[in-house]
């Protein structure tokens, strides 16, 4: 790693591009470029999350802490390129002081050419993700609802400034669910006529499949807390029977339906690099997305709220 | 009624198969243990099995589920591509069942039906059911004759049944009609799933995407611009323990008739109408039938047999020496043919195809090689030290697509090209993204998606090809030898010498 002290966007592009020369590979295949609006105290996970899911991605992952006040108005830098880390380039870019609202400018000179450019705030995010400064030069926008106060409430700003393009964690955790959800429907052909789910307190996802659910099946879908972990089980109620899924260790479901035998069904919990390995596979808007976020005011609260 | 949460908008939901059973004949082979089992794992982690999965193995051992069981897990353990995972594990091994049995034997078949009754219903596979014959081809016709005479054949009503064979397709065009003929008496077409396992349909996609989904390569894609293809498959390592199925098939017929053909229409071929299993497999037939075979055989194909010899610095046996191999076998381990397509984007365009054992290293590439530039304008102090413009697919290893062309030398005071290249590597851009070829194939036959299968009508074309070439061969006797780890006997060298070029080393 390399640390540049009281230096410029530019100065961090050349420093990357000779670190890149004198590893002997001045050329990369790198896809994108990844920018992380963070606070310091969650760029090191979000940082090491881009990291991991750079192995499946190779891309240029720039962690932007803005520290306002102190006494000196500067940018540092560290940089890694390369090495045993995986193929990605990583610079966690520090703006001090009055530098902290510049992140913008710092950024223009970073942008690898005619790539795709994904924004992620792992924590705190602008109520506009679309139309802050660095949501502009994205074209996939990555937001993390479950680490609001309120996930309810975050969502409801996420659905009223919903730009096509912008995607949620909450959402990427749920498609393993999404997934055997709708494998228990490829052999049950009878209507479904109301849905319960029980989740963790506090937990957007629970709220993104409810919504969902009412979009898909429109019936009634009744939310309630569990001790969690996250979602810990669906049942849909149909007129040959239930048709349940329930997980309560995090990581193996059971599954039973009306007319087969029970089963279980690995259904783990994800690593936020996993998480973002997803998002990243596909960059553009997801519609499905948009329309379940839309639905979020008509979901009931939960009994515990 | 379609399921009200599948929505063609919404890509992140895989399409997963459908309850199902899989039956595996052949279940103590190679092909079986390190490539079949692991696979199922594999999309078993992935999360593409559904609940309701099984798989029966059916050999003559005697073996308890549980015996088999360890069987796969070991397998898995050792060959799966993703992690071992305790919970996908306890998932896949709840649905396995063995059945003991004599292929031979009526009442073992008596018993599977009874145990596919049993997976039915305790495991909820529905009646579907995909018989994987994982077997030599001799033994197609008994398994298949008593599939249909234990009515494991027949269809419930809302269920399907589905046959997977491997190549080779057939020894000639004559046995792989025979071979159909057998086949289609008990399933249909589409219930017939021709699994060649070098061609992953990956690969198939990523030549079509390259093809025809960009403009910068088709105009170039014909005769005006290119001189010669060549496509190669070539294996460092000899036959293995793969004496008896090997010795009187050879290089030709285990990869030319499927494997070489298929990617040289992938690569020739017409855009099709679109990508429906039909219209692609309409275009690949129409351009086997507008192969040319070569009028002089023997100047235009050459073979061989691998000599004792040292490869990457270990000795090695020669093909007559290893285990299982008569000491007079015929049986070509090279084959390099000369194939002319007769149609106006191809009229005059050479494309060469070779195969075998025991050559410098594994490699699977087709390769597109361009014509000189036609003037050179560089005058006095010119200093050409490059050869042809090459586009290269490569499909193993390192699948990817580099382009080869000249570009002066920096600082020299004469001016001075060299050859560079520019390398794309899907494993760069798209690591995760590549599943073994036969996660995908299975997973095909699961949901029932056949589009890059070879048709019957594929393996009758590619037959027509390569019987007159074998008929000459044989005439020809022992095939000439060559040396283990370099690129082939001298023939080669003199065959494509002949039309004034030479074999691009791989």
């Amino acid at each position: 790693m390399i640390r540049l002290h009281d230096i410029s966007g530019g100065d961090i592009a050349g420093a990357i591009s000779s670190e890149r020369h004198r590893m002997g590979s001045p050329t990369t295949g790198m896809v994108l470029t990844l920018l992380i609006m963070s606070n310091e105290s969650h760029q090191a996970d979000a940082t090491q999350s881009a990291v991991d899911s750079a192995r499946e991605h190779p891309m240029r992952i720039l962690t932007m802490v803005p520290r306002p006040g102190g006494d000196a108005d500067v940018i540092d830098a560290d940089i890694a390129v390369g090495g045993d880390d995986g193929p990605g380039e990583v610079a966690v870019v520090r703006l001090r002081g009055a530098r902290a609202t510049h992140a913008n400018s710092v950024v223009i000179p970073l942008l690898l050419p005619d790539t795709p450019i994904v924004a992620w705030w792992p924590a705190h995010a602008p109520e506009s993700v679309a139309k802050d400064p660095i949501g502009l030069h994205a074209q996939r926008r990555i937001t993390d609802t479950a680490m609001a106060d309120d996930p309810r409430e975050e969502l409801l700003i996420r659905a009223r400034n919903y730009i096509p393009g912008d995607t949620d964690l909450a959402w990427t955790r749920l498609t393993p669910w999404r997934t055997v959800l709708a494998a228990m429907l490829d052999r049950h052909v009878s209507p479904v006529e109301s849905a319960q789910i029980g989740v963790g307190k506090n937990n957007p996802s629970g709220v993104l499949l409810a919504s969902w659910l009412k979009l898909c099946l429109n019936v009634e879908v009744t939310l309630s807390d569990s001790a969690g972990p996250g979602i810990t089980d669906v049942v849909m109620t149909t007129a040959e029977g239930d048709l349940s899924l329930s997980r309560i260790d995090g990581a193996v479901a059971s599954l039973s339906a009306p007319g087969v035998p029970d089963s279980t069904v690995a259904l783990a919990r994800r690593s936020s690099a996993e998480l973002l390995a997803e998002e990243l596979r596909r960059l553009t808007p997801d519609a499905v997305y948009g329309r379940t976020l839309a639905g979020v005011e008509n979901v009931p609260a939960t009994n515990g709220d | 009624m379609a399921n009200p949460l599948r929505d063609p908008a919404d890509l992140r939901l895989p399409r997963v198969a459908g309850p199902s059973a899989v039956v595996l004949f052949g279940v103590t082979g190679d092909l079986a243990r390190k490539k079949i089992m692991p696979a199922i794992y594999d999309l078993a982690n992935r999360g593409l099995l559904p609940p309701g999965f099984a798989i029966v193995g059916f050999a003559r051992r005697e073996w308890a589920d549980e015996d088999f069981a360890q069987e796969v897990h070991d397998a898995v353990r050792s060959h799966a591509r993703t992690p071992f995972r305790e919970e996908v594990w306890q998932q896949l091994s709840q649905g396995i069942r063995f059945v003991a049995g004599d292929l031979n034997d009526p009442s073992a078949f008596d018993r599977l039906k009874h145990t596919l009754h049993e997976v039915d219903r305790a495991r909820g596979t529905l009646g579907n059911h995909a018989f994987y014959l994982s077997i030599p081809p001799g033994l197609f016709p008994i398994v298949i004759k008593q599939i249909k005479e234990s009515g494991l054949a027949q269809r419930p009503e809302h269920g399907w049944r589905r046959v997977v064979i491997e190549k080779p397709f057939g020894q000639d065009l004559r046995s792989a009609q025979e071979l159909d003929s057998v086949l289609s008496e008990v399933f249909s077409p589409d219930e017939i799933f021709r699994i060649d396992h070098y061609l992953g349909k990956e690969t198939v996609q990523n030549i079509l995407a390259v093809r025809f989904a960009n403009e910068m390569f088709e105009p170039l894609w014909n005769s005006n611009y290119i001189d010669n293809v060549q496509i190669t498959q070539a294996e460092d390592i000899g036959i293995g323990g793969r004496a008896g199925y090997y010795d009187g098939i050879g290089a030709a017929r285990d990869v030319i008739q499927n494997h070489l053909l298929q990617l040289m229409a992938l690569t020739a071929m017409e855009e099709p109408l679109n990508f429906d299993p039909e219209h692609v497999r309409q275009e690949k037939e129409k351009l086997l039938a507008s192969v040319q075979v070569p009028a002089d055989i023997g100047a235009h194909t050459a073979r061989g047999q691998y000599s004792p010899g040292w490869q990457g610095g270990v000795p090695v046996c020669g093909y007559l020496e290893e285990e299982g191999i008569p000491a007079d076998s015929q049986t070509e381990t090279f084959a390099a043919i000369r194939l002319m397509i007769d149609n106006r984007r191809w009229a005059g365009v050479p494309f060469y195809l070779r195969t075998g054992k025991r050559l410098g290293r594994r490699v699977t590439e087709v390769a597109v090689i361009f014509k000189k530039a036609p003037h050179l304008p560089f005058g006095r102090d010119f200093v050409m030290d490059s050869a042809d413009n090459a586009l290269v697919f490569r499909i193993q290893p390192d699948e990817g697509m580099t382009l080869r062309f000249g570009s002066k030398v920096p600082g020299s005071a004469a001016m001075e090209v060299r050859d560079v290249t520019m390398d794309f590597q899907y494993g760069d851009s798209f690591v995760d993204a590549s599943p073994e070829a036969y996660e995908r194939l299975i997973l095909d036959v699961l949901l029932g998606d056949p589009p890059l299968f070879p048709g019957e009508q594929e393996v009758d074309l590619s037959w027509r090809i390569l019987d007159p070439i074998l008929a000459q061969w044989t005439e020809q006797g022992q095939p000439p030898g060559y040396a283990s780890g370099g690129w082939g006997p001298s023939e080669a060298y003199a065959m494509i010498a002949r039309d004034g070029r030479i074999w691009r080393r791989p």
